[in-house]
Order: C-alpha cells, then structure tokens, then sequence
C-alpha cells in the first residue's frame, strides 16, 4: 500500500479539530517554516519537489511562485482557488471537509513563502458547509496563534480570509476568481499582465488549488528532495483522484504519480474494478473537459504500453490518442453509458457557465449543445459530426480563457472516437432513444501500429 | 521599437497595440474591431475579430506565439512580425468569429437604423459565408425600455461592452450594464431605470451594430439617403466640443452624430442637448460636406447629381468598383 501524505490522518476521529490534528503532527510544517528556513527556502524547497499544479494545468508550483513580482511596498496576495466545480472533481471539497486544517497550515506556509500578509481562500458558493469548516478551522488556528498577529513569535502576521463565490464554473479560472474577489463581475481578464504581476487589486498574486496548497505540508515537513522521490520523471509526489461514475468503490483515492492506470482502475485498494460485473467502455481522466478516450486506448497507450497516471503517460499521444490529467476527476462508463448523451451532457454545462465575454464561446457552446441535442433525441444529421468538429475547432484557441477549449475538447475528441456511435444515432434514430449503442469495438485490443513508409 | 505587419516593417513606441500599429501602416492589413475603441480605456479583446498571428516573437525571443492573439490587447516588442491577412489560419479564424458573431444576430438589416453604417454588415461582407449553418432559432430577449431617447435592440447586440466603458468613462455614473451570463447575457438597466444622464448618448456612437439607436431618428430614413455635414457650436455642456456631423434630408436635419473616423471611432464625444435637442440648421455653424469614404454606402447618395448612374460598362466610378469588388474576391 503506497504511502499517504495528505490523507494520512483522514480516518482519525475528530481529525477536524485543532486538537486532534495537532496532536497527529499537524502544523509542523508552519513551525518548521517560520522558525528555521527564510521564504526563499520554502520557495526552493517546493521548486525542488517538483510539484505541479493540481487545479488542471499542472504548472509546476515552485516556478509560479519564483515568478512573483515583489516591489517594495505593495501588498502580495495569495488566494487559494477552492472554486472546485469541474464536473466529475471533488477531491478539494473531500479535504477541505474532513481535514480543513491542512489547507490552513498550507496556507500559512505558503503566504509565509510569498510574503503575503493577507491571504483569502475562494471557495464555490455551493459549498457552504465546507465554508463554514473553514471558517470554524480558522477561528481555532487564531486562538492557538497559528494566525493573526506574531505567529509563533517569530513577527511573521497573517490574516486568512474565506469568500463565498457566486456558484460559477468560470470563477475557478484564476483571473475570473481574482475579478470576483474584487467584488466584480466574474469576467475572465485578458492576459497579459498575468496574476504574478498584477492581480488582485492591481497587487502581484498567486492563484493555486486547494490540493497544490495542502501537498506544500508534507514537502516542508519532509523536505522537496523526499517528495520529489514519490511519482514518475517529472510527475512527482502524490495525486488525488476522484474517482465517480460506473465504479465498484467511487470516491477520493490519492495515489503515487505513475500508478499504472489498470491497477487503479481494478486493484481493491482503489477503484475495485466497475460496478455490476460490467464491462469498461470510455474514461474521462481528469475532469470533464479533458478528452475523452474509449476503454483500449486508456489502458494502453497507441504504442500498446500501459499507461501510467501521470502527467506524461495520461497525454502520451497528445490530442490523437491521449487525454490529460486536469484535475482529477476521474469518471469511467461502462457499456451502458451513452457517449452521445454525456456529451451533450458536458457541452450543455459548458454552455451554461459561459461567462460570454468572448464570442467564439458564447455563441459557439450554445451552437454545440444544440446540435448534441438534436443528435441525442435521433433528429441529427450525418452532416452534424463534421459541424461540430468544426465548431469546435473555431471556438479551440480562440477565446480568452481556457474555458472555450474545455468547452471544445470533449466535444471533438468524443466525435474522434465514438464516430460510429454518433453516426448510429443519426442512422437509427429511433432505436436511438430506447437502446444504448453498448460497448461495441471500444474496448476491443488496439491493432498493431503500421511500419510508418520511409 | 521595429514591427512588421504583413510585410510592412514601421517604427512604432513601445507599449502600441498590434492594431494601433496596423492602423499607423494603414489599408487592408488592418484587422477589424468590433469592441476596441481606442477613446475608451479598457475595451478590445473580447470579439476576437481582430486575432492576429504572431510568426515571430521578437528580436530577442524569436519564437511565434503558439496561439492567434487578439492584436487590440497585445502589445507590440522589438522586431516582431505579424500576419493578418497573409495567414490563412488569421483569415480562417476570422471567418469562425464572424460566424459566430452572426449565428444569434437577427439579420434585420432591412428595418435597422444601423444598416449603412454597421460594423458587423461590413464585417459579414468581407469574411462571412453567404449562408448559415445554424439551423436553430435565434436567441431572443424580453425587450426592456431604457428612456425616451436610447433604442435597445438586445436581439442585435453583440456584447462588445463599449457602452458599459462609455457609462464608466464619459458619463458621471453607470446605471446599465451586462446581466445574466453566457449567451443569455444582455445590456440591461438595473430595475428598468431609464438610461439618462448628459453624455449618455454616447452609446449610440459607440455600438457597432443596431443595438443602440437613436429614437429621435428611429424609422426616419436610411442613412445612405441622408448627407452628412460637417458643423459645430458653443456648447455650454462642460466637456462636450460641439464638434458634430449633421445628417441632412432635404432640408432637415434628422440626425445628429459625432465625427466618427475611419474606422468609426468618435473623435469627440458630444453631449445629449447637441445630439438630440439642436435639430435646426440655425443652431449650427456649417463647415462643409464630410468627407465619405468611396466604399461606404453611404455615399451613394451623390449630392450633385440624382440621374440614374449609366451602365456599368461606360461609368468609369462603377468599372473601378466592380475591379475593386473583383479582387477582394479573388485575393484569398
């Protein structure tokens, strides 16, 4: 059984409380931190884990932190982006609800890092428990004197804010959140000047994931070379995985980076194969933007090596055969799921957390999401596969934030592997809307890759 | 600092836009905008007509940009190179937005009071596809009152927020602005409050399309049947030159406008008493006919002579335009 460094403690009782978390280790890293190393170390510490960021674009943590601009007498930021709502991720929720205080003491050590003096933590408005968690985490830390004014005497103070979103998928996109903090409309800003120069209130800040924040614990604690052992190449260190859809056992599993995707998927320590004794037919791998792919080609990759979870394998065959790791909502179909139906599924919530600031977006995942409609319910046209690849790729690229090309990924990479499934909507549209296409050659071995002619 | 447009190198300051610097070289390597308004701080980068490639970085870090940039918001660096229309993924782009600028637009061309002044025409004109492949109805909206003088069109907008910048910048408060997200999102007034203060006419100018028109000149005439006359006043309105273009029909004035440059940007903006009151040629000092570029439909409208224009081939000004007209088609 690998290791755990953040859920370590999840299954002690109580492990909420100050108490509890302190007397299993907790807020050793802030002591370590404020007492023995300078920023400038805990920066090189994390820069030497290697650790990635966890929120989707997996930007190593260490080098955005090194990117932050810091003139004299202006004020530093960092916000911790807890507006988790990718479909299929609810790794964040899961930590910030039953071990709220590692994010804190992330927090600490991280602002400390940064030499912020207020740090907010941005969590989506649907999830008012996990604010009032929080906040409750926060008061006790201020009573221990892990927070406020001259923590731990050392002189270092730190106030640590929680804010409500407004409940939108978009405000997770860092300079959206950074504008919704402002108390503004939740637009994304043109970039650049980027966050690390000016962000909120016109102040250089960091934005980072909730799970990038907490892993910052058990690097200090262990230092960046210990961390930086766990993983595959320049996958290090451990990964949450939210692990949903047709699953013997769902949920919250963090593994070592470089996991083979098989033992996840079927070994009982994890996911423990899929539901119902059924059979495995497509797998979202990180959340519901990154491509979708049929159950051969993830499990080997197009050079029928098995493919690992990590930032390398998972992409391994770039938008042709591969996926990405995005966040980590991991969702599995099994041969009863419909690709047509879950594509229309994510294209009508991106559609609907369009911030419409930016046309190709605005107009286009509406135009997508009609046309998926209109397919799913046997009204389609063989025509329609061709329009959506090509709206998709209208809107990929094109727009200001990374929303638009979430918004066109699943869309076009579901065209580039069910084809036949779309088509047989479109062929048989009225077995269409009371069968499923079933499993079909999705699962089938991948054929031996051709001698490319010389 | 030294950038290239489309094979046309210009001296430029640091800090430009790829646009500004395009619109300094000038002709047709100037990307269209449809929410950059260079009077307006802030606007640009939203419509993404004006994406631009960058084939080279700049001297110092000469690799391309990996993605088409939208040339209003990226400033320019020494010795970099630009493509616009020399690159078909630019043109191609390009044909996209404009597409999907049009998928919702109500195509009401023959009953809006924009039609021969409109940006989004021009723009459909020169990248857009003859037909649409959109096969849904149009987005509608429950239409809101915004006062006696502004016409809203939500149906026509196409969110450029020019008028939101026009609001914060020029007028003294903002009491419109984007509601709802999305493809649901639409000009609105908080509560239904009327849209007045001096310097809110403005917004009329500003819109590239039909959304915002004028009531006093709503239904009146179309534009290419009007003349446009330079002419100004002492306006009393503080901030407000009183430079104005009057649009003449017969004897009337049925408009009043600010200049608007070439690329339909106001060179001042005007208060709402010279706009919407001052409707006699009495109020004004005429200072001659404006200028109007020989594409523009508006000048159709010949002010010397209303004779049918004789057939195309022995009218050298049709010859030129149909030459004109043959090599967009074919340059691409």
């Amino acid at each position: 059984m690998a290791r755990k460094l953040l859920l370590e403690h999840i299954n002690v009782p109580g492990i909420n409380t100050f108490d509890v978390y302190r007397s299993k280790g907790g807020y050793a890293a802030v002591e370590k931190a404020l007492k023995t190393l300078s920023p400038d170390d805990v920066v090189e510490e994390v820069k030497k884990s290697g650790l990635r960021g966890r929120g989707g674009a997996g930007f190593p943590t260490g080098m955005k932190w090194s990117f932050l601009a810091k003139p004299e007498g202006v004020e530093r930021y960092l916000v911790c982006n807890a507006d988790e709502s990718e479909p299929g991720t609810f790794k964040d929720r899961y930590l910030m609800t039953y071990i709220p205080h590692l994010l804190i003491e992330g927090m600490i050590v991280a602002s400390y890092a940064l030499g912020a003096k207020t740090s907010y933590i941005y969590v989506r408005g649907e999830m008012m428990p996990q604010i009032r968690i929080l906040e409750k985490a926060i008061a006790e830390a201020k009573n221990k004197g892990f927070l406020g004014k001259n923590i731990l005497g050392t002189g270092y103070d730190l106030e640590l804010y929680v804010q409500p979103g407004g409940g939108a998928y978009i405000c997770g996109e860092e300079t959206a959140l950074l504008e919704s903090l402002e108390g503004k409309r939740g637009n994304p800003r043109i970039k650049p000047p980027f966050p690390a120069i000016a962000g909120l209130y016109g102040c250089p800040t960091v934005v980072n994931n909730v799970e990038s924040i907490a892993a910052v614990v058990p690097i200090i604690n262990e230092g960046g070379d210990e961390y930086a052992k766990l993983g595959i190449g320049r996958s290090t260190g451990t990964k949450l995985i939210s692990a949903g859809g047709n699953l013997r056992k769902p949920g919250v599993y963090e593994i070592d980076l470089g996991l083979p995707v098989e033992e996840f998927l079927y070994s009982d320590e994890y996911c423990g194969g899929i539901a119902n004794g059924k059979r495995l037919k497509a797998v979202v791998a990180g959340g519901s933007s990154v491509p979708i792919l049929p159950a051969n080609l993830f499990l080997k990759t197009i050079n029928n090596e098995p493919r690992l979870m990590s930032y390398e394998s998972l992409a391994d065959g770039g938008f042709v055969s591969g996926t990405m790791m995005g966040s980590g909502g991991f969702i599995a179909y099994d041969e009863d799921q419909c690709i047509v139906r879950n594509t229309w599924n994510f294209a009508r919530f991106y559609h609907h957390e369009s911030c419409g600031q930016c046309s190709p977006c605005r107009e286009g995942t509406g135009w997508m999401e009609k046309v998926l409609h209109r397919l799913e319910y046997g009204h389609g046209k063989m025509s329609d596969m061709d329009l959506l690849v090509d709206v998709a790729k209208k809107i990929e690229g094109n727009t200001i934030c990374p929303l638009g090309d979430a918004a066109a990924w699943p869309v076009a990479s579901a065209i580039r592997h069910f084809r036949d499934e779309f088509e047989w909507h479109v062929t048989h549209p009225n077995e269409a809307t009371t069968r499923n296409f079933g499993i079909a050659h999705y699962a089938d071995p991948l054929p031996k890759l051709e001698e490319a002619a010389s | 600092m030294k950038v290239t447009i489309d094979g046309f190198p210009i001296e430029v300051e640091a800090g430009t836009t790829i646009l500004n610097a395009a619109r300094m070289i000038g002709g047709d390597i100037v990307p269209p905008a449809m929410c950059y308004y260079s009077k307006l701080e802030g606007t640009g980068g939203k419509c993404r007509t004006c994406l631009v490639q960058v084939s080279k970085g700049s001297e110092k870090d000469p690799r391309p940009m990996p993605k088409l940039v939208a040339s209003c918001r990226t400033t320019v660096m020494d010795g970099m190179e630009v493509k616009n229309i020399t690159s078909p993924e630019v043109i191609e782009a390009r044909k996209g937005v404009v597409e999907m600028l049009l998928i919702n637009h109500p195509l009401d061309c023959p009953v809006c009071d924009q039609a021969g002044e409109c940006h989004l025409q021009d723009l459909g004109y020169e990248h857009g596809a003859a037909k649409t492949r959109y096969e849904f109805d149009r987005r509608t909206f429950e239409k809101i009152d915004i006062g006696d003088k502004i016409q809203l069109h939500m149906t026509r907008c196409i969110l450029c927020y020019r008028c939101v910048f026009v609001a914060d910048q020029i007028t003294d408060h903002r009491i419109h602005g984007i509601l709802n997200r999305g493809d649901h999102s639409e000009i609105s007034t908080y509560i239904q409050k009327a849209v007045d203060n001096d310097f809110s006419g403005n917004v009329i100018d500003v819109c590239p399309v039909g959304a915002l028109t004028d009531k006093t000149f709503r239904f009146k005439n179309r534009v290419w049947f009007t003349k446009p006359v330079e002419a100004h006043r002492d306006c009393e309105t503080e901030k407000c030159g009183g430079k104005v273009t009057l649009w003449y029909k017969g004897e009337d004035v049925i408009r009043v406008t600010a200049r608007k440059d070439e690329y339909g940007e106001a060179e001042e903006f005007i208060c709402n008493t010279c706009r919407f009151d001052k409707k006699r040629t009495s109020d004004w000092v005429i200072e001659g006919p404006r200028k109007v570029s020989h594409k523009s439909v508006i000048n159709s409208n010949h002010y010397d002579t209303l004779h049918p224009l004789p057939v195309v081939k022995t009218n050298p000004v049709l010859i030129e335009a149909n030459k004109e007209q043959f090599e967009r088609e074919t340059r691409l």
